[in-house]
């Protein structure tokens, strides 16, 4: 088999109706693929959801996911995205609680760098809103150890293709 | 707009979908389907009724669902009731899911308001089924009882046939509602497999014609789309030798002078070796399993493997490397493969490889040896020397399976039925019944082997009360033989748990249920038991005393390569 294991983002219109998510769920538990996130969320059409779910395989693997997704009688359409070809975002809620020593306009600062917003706060902690690709939400929650880190909450990615893409960056994995 | 209880909903939705028969058995949260199955078969105003066979066990009725499907080519339809009634369901679903047949499933369930309070035999069987089906249902109000039946005989039996459930909660079954019966049903993302891609055909007739060592590996899709003729023409026009899998058994005549009978674990030896030695291998409605290949990595190394499957997720899971692929439907797959090959036809270049492949059908054909005493071996081999070419033999699993499997010569469509996916010890009884059910003229023999047969042997209750007389070979080495060979070959003849000893007396067991039973000791015993039993009115149990001994060979060892059988 060929190792080209890399993070891999696979987008699916499904039906919006009970038992959707169990299927999809038993069919990643039943054949063994592993998820790193999916979120799901209504989609432009009424009746439809999309998910968006990120696996880090090869490229045998996610050819089986997306075959079986799509195999699904509730799933409606199936994609491969990567940043190539796909706008990614994930958004983050960080809890901090700084304590005494660093000062007010550092952790500002800090959050500014990151284009964070301050959405809470009480006397001891405050929570920010961050958003962004991958490698920022983990540059963001990995510098805000120094800050107290207490708590995170991520959405995973949510993702949608591009319409401008370069002729041979189509062809994504 | 017809008003009317959900449960007369269901049946009249059964009856425009042609069903004949269903097998089941009622419980407390179907009761009003089987009511309204009574009244519907005793009302004069309904024509020719449903008939409903009653199993001793869950699990046989699916498995005669499953039967009656695999020889009918129609939908099998099975009932239970919630909780274990489902529950004992399911082998039998996971069965027909293995195999690809399509059989649907109707349960019972709580009424809905108790859903999810684990009342008495409250069991989440959506769940439970949702791995070994197509889909499954559960309408929350009588009215979508019918959309329900109309779909699951949609999903069931296209594309890939797989099972469908319908899980109809008691109160859903009872209240009245205003019910329209839909013509149609539509699935945006589930449509029925477009026709062959012609540049994929032309591609593969152009390798295929080009190749000088062509084989073809048939699989259980060319059956489930029923593609025999298609198969036949096709091989004969490439003067393609074709070899089946386990599950392909039966898809190409094993008489004719290209077959070259079963390959894979207990394959023909010769098969196997000559394998790798073609360069193009057609791969037709095979899934490729661990049992037909063995070690996939050592599979045909220097072969260029072609894959049609009606599954595209069959393309690429377990051979990950296939020159080209098509999703296709097998019979429309080869219709046009043949129109294709025929307008490219040049002449023959292939004598040399079809000689050779003569030879090792040649040398698969053994010789009858004179024995005292029956064999597994011998009573396969005789059986297909007494039954006619139309008899229908099921199968249970293990190694009378397998002695199946190398001497059981199958020659006509559908004649031929066993779990192969699932390997399910007790499927081949209860699947007889159905097979029966769905051809009554013909005769209808399940080799069995004892430890298989003690699955679903309470059938014989059914068989019996139903008067669906069926023919019961027990292949009877006292023994679980195939974990006993495999103790004896991989564990060091440790035998563990595998000494069934000498309960039950079949021959007694098949009196108490009111069947006739016979033991036999030699071939001339074994005939005329046979000879009488398939033209019985009622069912016979043979027992066929043999070797705890014998083993099936040639094996292919797990993990092993195609080339690298044990032969004795």
């Amino acid at each position: 088999m060929i190792d080209d294991k890399q993070q891999r983002i696979i987008s699916a219109l499904v039906e919006n109706k009970p038992g959707v998510l169990f299927r999809v769920a038993n069919l990643f538990r039943r054949k063994s693929f592993n998820i790193e996130s999916m979120t799901i969320g209504h989609a432009e059409t009424p009746g439809l959801s999309r998910m968006t779910i990120t696996m880090s395989c090869n490229y045998n693997q996610a050819d089986q996911v997306m075959k079986n997704l799509d195999n699904l009688i509730d799933v409606r359409r199936v994609e491969p995205l990567d940043s190539r070809n796909a706008t990614v975002r994930e958004l983050a809620l960080v809890k901090l609680s700084p304590g005494s020593p660093p000062t007010r306009p550092e952790i500002m600062n800090f959050i500014d760098t990151f284009r964070g917003s301050v959405i809470d706060v009480s006397t001891e902690t405050l929570t920010v809103e961050v958003s962004g690709d991958q490698d920022k939400i983990n540059a963001f929650i990995t510098l805000a150890r120094n800050y107290g880190l207490k708590e995170v909450a991520r959405t995973g990615a949510v993702a949608l293709s591009r319409e401008m893409i370069p002729a041979e960056t189509t062809a994504v994995w | 707009m017809n008003r009317m209880s959900g449960s007369e909903a269901l049946v009249e939705a059964l009856r425009r979908e042609h069903v004949e028969v269903t097998f089941g058995h009622p419980g407390g949260a179907n009761m009003p389907i089987y009511d309204a199955l009574t009244e519907f078969n005793t009302s004069p105003n309904t024509g020719k009724g449903i008939r409903h066979i009653l199993a001793r066990h869950e699990q046989s009725a699916a498995h005669m669902a499953d039967g009656y499907a695999r020889v009918s080519g129609k939908v099998g339809v099975c009932m239970a009731t919630s909780g274990p009634g489902a529950t004992n369901l399911l082998t039998g679903l996971a069965t027909a899911y293995m195999d690809s047949s399509p059989v649907v499933a109707i349960t019972g369930q709580v009424p809905t308001f108790a859903i999810g309070s684990d009342a008495f035999q409250e069991i989440d069987i959506v769940g439970m089924a949702t791995s070994v089906t197509k889909y499954t249902f559960q309408p929350l109000r009588a009215r979508d009882i019918p959309y329900a039946i109309k779909a699951a005989f949609y999903l069931a039996p296209t594309r890939r046939p797989q099972p469908v459930l319908i899980d109809i909660p008691k109160d859903v079954q009872q209240l009245e509602d205003d019910i329209e019966f839909p013509n149609t049903v539509h699935f945006p993302n589930y449509q029925p497999l477009p026709d062959p891609d012609p540049t994929i055909v032309k591609t593969i007739a152009q390798m295929v014609l080009g190749s000088q060592h062509p084989i073809i590996l048939a699989g259980g899709g060319i059956k489930m789309s029923n593609a025999y003729r298609e198969l036949q023409a096709f091989a004969e026009l490439l003067v393609a030798p074709v070899t089946t899998s386990f599950m392909g058994k039966g898809a190409f005549p094993e008489n004719h002078p290209l077959s070259l009978g079963c390959m894979g674990m207990h394959g023909a030896e010769q098969t196997n070796k000559l394998l790798p030695e073609s360069d193009i291998l057609l791969v037709i409605g095979s899934r490729l399993s661990d049992r037909t290949t063995g070690k996939i990595e050592k599979f045909c190394p220097n072969t260029k493997i072609i894959h049609i499957d009606a599954d595209k997720a069959e393309i690429g899971k377990n051979y990950k490397f296939p020159v080209v692929s098509l999703v296709a439907d097998a019979k429309a797959a080869l219709t046009a493969l043949s129109r294709e090959v025929e307008a490219g036809m040049m002449g023959q270049h292939r004598e040399a490889w079809v000689k050779k492949a003569h030879e090792v059908i040649e040398a698969t054909v053994e010789m009858d040896t004179a024995s005292s005493t029956l064999s597994g071996v011998e009573t396969v081999k005789l059986l297909r020397k007494i039954l006619p070419s139309h008899a229908i033999v099921t199968t249970e699993v293990g190694q009378h399976q397998m002695w199946c499997e190398q001497h059981y010569q199958v020659i006509e469509p559908r004649t031929f039925l066993s779990s192969g996916g699932l390997g399910t010890m007790g499927f081949g009884f209860p699947a007889a019944l159905g097979a029966k059910m769905a051809k009554p003229d013909v005769p209808v023999v399940d080799i069995a082997g004892d430890g298989s047969f003690q699955m679903t042997e309470n059938s014989l209750a059914t068989s019996v009360e139903e008067g669906i007389p069926v023919t019961v070979v027990v292949i009877n080495n006292r023994m679980l033989g195939m974990v006993a060979q495999w103790q004896r070959f991989f564990y060091n003849r440790r035998y563990s748990a595998v000494n069934l000893g000498s309960s039950p007396d079949f021959v007694k067991l098949a009196e108490a249920y009111g069947a006739e039973g016979v033991r036999v000791q030699s071939s001339a015993e074994l005939k005329a038991a046979v000879a009488k039993a398939i033209r019985s009115t009622i069912t016979t149990v043979i027992d066929v005393p043999i070797s705890p001994e014998e083993n099936v060979l040639p094996m292919l060892p797990p993990g092993a390569g195609i080339k690298e059988m044990i032969v004795g």
